[in-house]
């Protein structure tokens, strides 16, 4: 993945010219903020917009999909609130502590909060440890348990994700299918008692049948331990059943975020749309070509289009989509779209307008553009 | 694309009521260390000219490997019995030199990965008119002439430019489209999907699906559509085989399938699929256990480990397919479940 091979290139320097825009406003009692996050790599020369302002927030127990095509920016966005790498701006607040201002050993004392589950749970796994000691490996770096002690943290903890540790306590990764993988992978997260799990495609290599496994999984031990959960995923069935809320990534921002059943029974994005049409429905009645077809091809994110990022696949597309970023606006409650002509009316008391005055902060639109961004 | 039919092989030619392709009791077994792996095991079907048949299951259920056997590409060392007869001809004992006047020709196939089955260091162009100078006896002029009309036909702009880049200059939708121009080259009477759509996103996944269902009606070619995703497979198909551990579980026209089945697998697998239309929270179904172990796997139905109505029978022979009430409808189970109406025959 580009992400990974270029991370140690990632460009650390904060964003000077990153036009400030307007965010949907934070909900109170958020354990989680994502404020204006921004990650850019250098690639040959060439400047990768991975992530261009994206905010969101993440209740306690609550559980966020993150939803778009490859390229998006949905798992850079995943890595970047855990610090993997160190986002470019932006802030990432966790109960009020912005961890991109701690330095690395006070980030390592929040790393325990925070926790990530990978797409491939074999690769994701040493593949030369034990089960055992693979789940409590955490622990260990945490603190010393005594050896019976910890022994019996890893069986609960193995017996917690549905996994018989006689059975699998002494195994190695590759003795063990892709789906019992996940699920040590899991057990090895909770070791530490996170508050939030960021799961990256955590069944998108999964079977089906193992696929409802995993994600009934999730959705119990989100329940026991207050989990809160940010679901990265490309699949939109899949996260339909286990989110509350969803985001809709495109070209590293968000065309849309709200409730999951507004945002999929009311889409307001114009992408959004285009996405729900694309999923193949498991009915044979429904004949998958009447519905019209997304066309073109995502833009490169080397050289993001100006304005709306979508504009130049958007059956909707006018002049203006191209001269002005589109602003987040309310279409319902927590529902949020940045589009200048969604599909669904905007509120009238829309937080941030209707786009075209204020950019939320109060400022007329544009005004963040040329003062930079007012926290760096 | 009338200039590609002076170039065409002929047409199927099988004769009226004989299938386009027929499997009968296919078997594959592949030695391991630990003893010979049953990948197949007595799997029968037919298709015929024009129709699409998919072929559902997860991994390991021998999808795979079945439309590989077909196009002759199984494992080495692999054992085949069983019979394969396309256009009345029967290909698994067809001498390798006769049987490439069929794969590859008469029979294509598109993978799942297209950057794997793209050779990276060859340009497009150089991939395209392959075929159609070994298998057509085309000069070079004029099959880069094809390769040009090919590329038009999965709609990729530009096809001259496309002709001299190499696969890593394309997107992944854009390989595979090549990839369908690949197999379309030599105008193939079926033309074999093997999870053709599953390593791209959504939104391309539709285009390339509507493209080969535009390509089929256009040519008239047979289809195999092989996806473990029903949702896939639901409104693009006339008939689907649900395979489970190397069998045919289940098969029945698509409508009879979704509607009608009767095997507790095909049951389970529709109920684990996520949907977009359940509410938000109302989780998909899970499906208890792992699928089987095929190295010296136990008699019985393969599906009775993990089966809610699995009785002591059930675990002691394979049970035989058994007709349902529609003609095209076959299960193999022992303790179906229950039809509305009374099914008697």
């Amino acid at each position: 993945m580009t992400q990974t091979t270029t991370a140690h290139a990632a460009v650390t320097q904060p964003a000077v010219t990153q036009p400030a825009m307007a965010q949907a406003p934070a909900r109170p009692g958020a354990l989680l903020r994502v404020e204006h996050l921004v990650q850019r790599y250098r690639a040959r020369g060439a400047v990768v917009h991975a992530v261009s302002d994206v905010s969101f927030d993440l209740l306690p127990g609550e559980c966020l999909g993150l939803v778009g095509e490859s390229g998006c920016g949905k798992s850079t966005t995943g890595r970047a609130i855990l610090q993997l790498p160190r986002p470019t701006a932006g802030r990432v607040v966790l109960d009020g502590e912005d961890l991109c201002a701690l330095d690395r050993r006070r980030l390592r004392h929040r790393r325990h909060r925070l926790q990530m589950i990978f797409q491939d749970p074999v690769a994701a796994l040493n593949p030369r440890r034990r089960v055992r000691d693979l789940v409590v490996e955490g622990l260990d770096i945490q603190r010393q348990l005594p050896g019976g002690e910890r022994a019996a943290r890893a069986d609960a903890l193995l017996r917690d994700v549905g996994l018989d540790p006689e059975l699998v306590g002494d195994r190695r990764p590759h003795e063990l299918s892709g789906g019992q993988c996940q699920r040590v992978a899991i057990a090895r997260a909770l070791a530490v008692g996170p508050d939030v799990l960021v799961c990256d495609e955590p069944v998108a290599s999964l079977d089906v049948s193992v696929q409802a496994q995993v994600l009934t999984l999730l959705a119990r031990l989100r329940a026991e331990h207050r989990l809160a959960l940010l679901f990265v995923a490309h699949d939109l069935a899949v996260v339909r059943a286990v989110v509350d809320r969803v985001a809709v990534m495109y070209l590293g921002t968000i065309a849309e975020i709200g409730p999951v059943d507004a945002v999929y029974d009311t889409p307001a994005h114009p992408y959004t749309r285009a996405l729900l049409d694309a999923v193949p429905v498991p009915d044979p009645a429904v004949d998958p070509e009447q519905a019209p077809s997304l066309t073109g091809e995502l833009p490169s994110p080397l050289a993001p289009p100006s304005g709306c990022p979508f504009r130049t696949r958007c059956p909707r597309a006018a002049d203006r989509c191209a001269a002005e970023r589109p602003l987040p606006r309310a279409v319902g409650p927590d529902h949020h779209v940045a589009c200048h002509f969604p599909l669904v009316d905007p509120l009238p008391d829309s937080t941030s307008g209707d786009g075209s005055h204020e950019d939320g902060f109060g400022r007329p639109a544009g005004a963040g553009e040329r003062a930079g961004r007012d926290r760096a | 694309m009338a200039a590609l039919a002076d170039t065409a092989v002929v047409g199927a030619s099988a004769p009226p009521g004989e299938p386009l392709l027929r499997v009968s009791g296919l078997t594959v077994d592949i030695p391991t260390p630990r003893g010979p792996l049953r990948a197949l095991d007595d799997v029968s079907f037919e298709l015929a000219p024009h129709r699409t048949l998919g072929l559902v299951g997860e991994s390991g259920s021998g999808k795979s490997m079945l439309v590989r056997t077909i196009m002759g590409i199984s494992p080495a060392r692999s054992t085949v019995t069983g019979s394969v007869r396309f256009d009345g001809v029967e290909l698994t004992s067809l001498p390798r030199r006769a049987a490439r006047s069929y794969w590859g020709r008469r029979i294509a196939m598109v993978f799942q990965d297209p950057t794997t089955s793209l050779n990276p260091v060859l340009t497009v162009g150089r991939q395209l008119t392959e075929a159609t100078r070994a298998h057509l006896g085309l000069g070079r002029a004029r099959a880069t002439e094809r390769a040009v009309e090919l590329l038009d036909l999965v709609s990729i702009p530009e096809p001259r430019r496309r002709l001299r880049q190499y696969p890593h200059e394309l997107s992944g939708g854009m390989r595979q489209r090549v990839t369908i121009a690949m197999a379309l080259a030599c105008d193939p009477d079926l033309l074999i999907a093997d999870e053709a759509t599953t390593a791209l996103d959504v939104t391309v996944q539709k285009q390339i699906l509507d493209l080969i269902a535009g390509i089929q009606r256009e040519r008239g070619l047979a289809l195999i559509l092989v996806s473990h995703d029903l949702g896939v497979v639901a409104g693009r198909t006339d008939d689907i085989a649900v395979l489970y551990g190397g069998r045919v579980a289940e098969r029945a026209s698509t409508r009879v399938l979704f509607a009608g089945h009767r095997h507790p697998y095909s049951q389970a697998l529709l109920a684990a699929v996520p949907r977009l239309d359940r509410p938000a929270g109302a989780a998909p179904r899970t499906i208890p256990g792992t699928p089987p172990d095929l190295v010296l796997a136990p008699p019985g139905c393969r599906f009775a480990p993990r089966c809610p109505s699995a009785e002591d029978d059930c675990h002691r022979a394979a049970p035989a397919p058994r007709p349902g009430a529609d003609p095209t409808h076959a299960y193999a189970c022992l303790h179906p479940i229950p039809t509305t109406k009374a099914e008697r025959r």
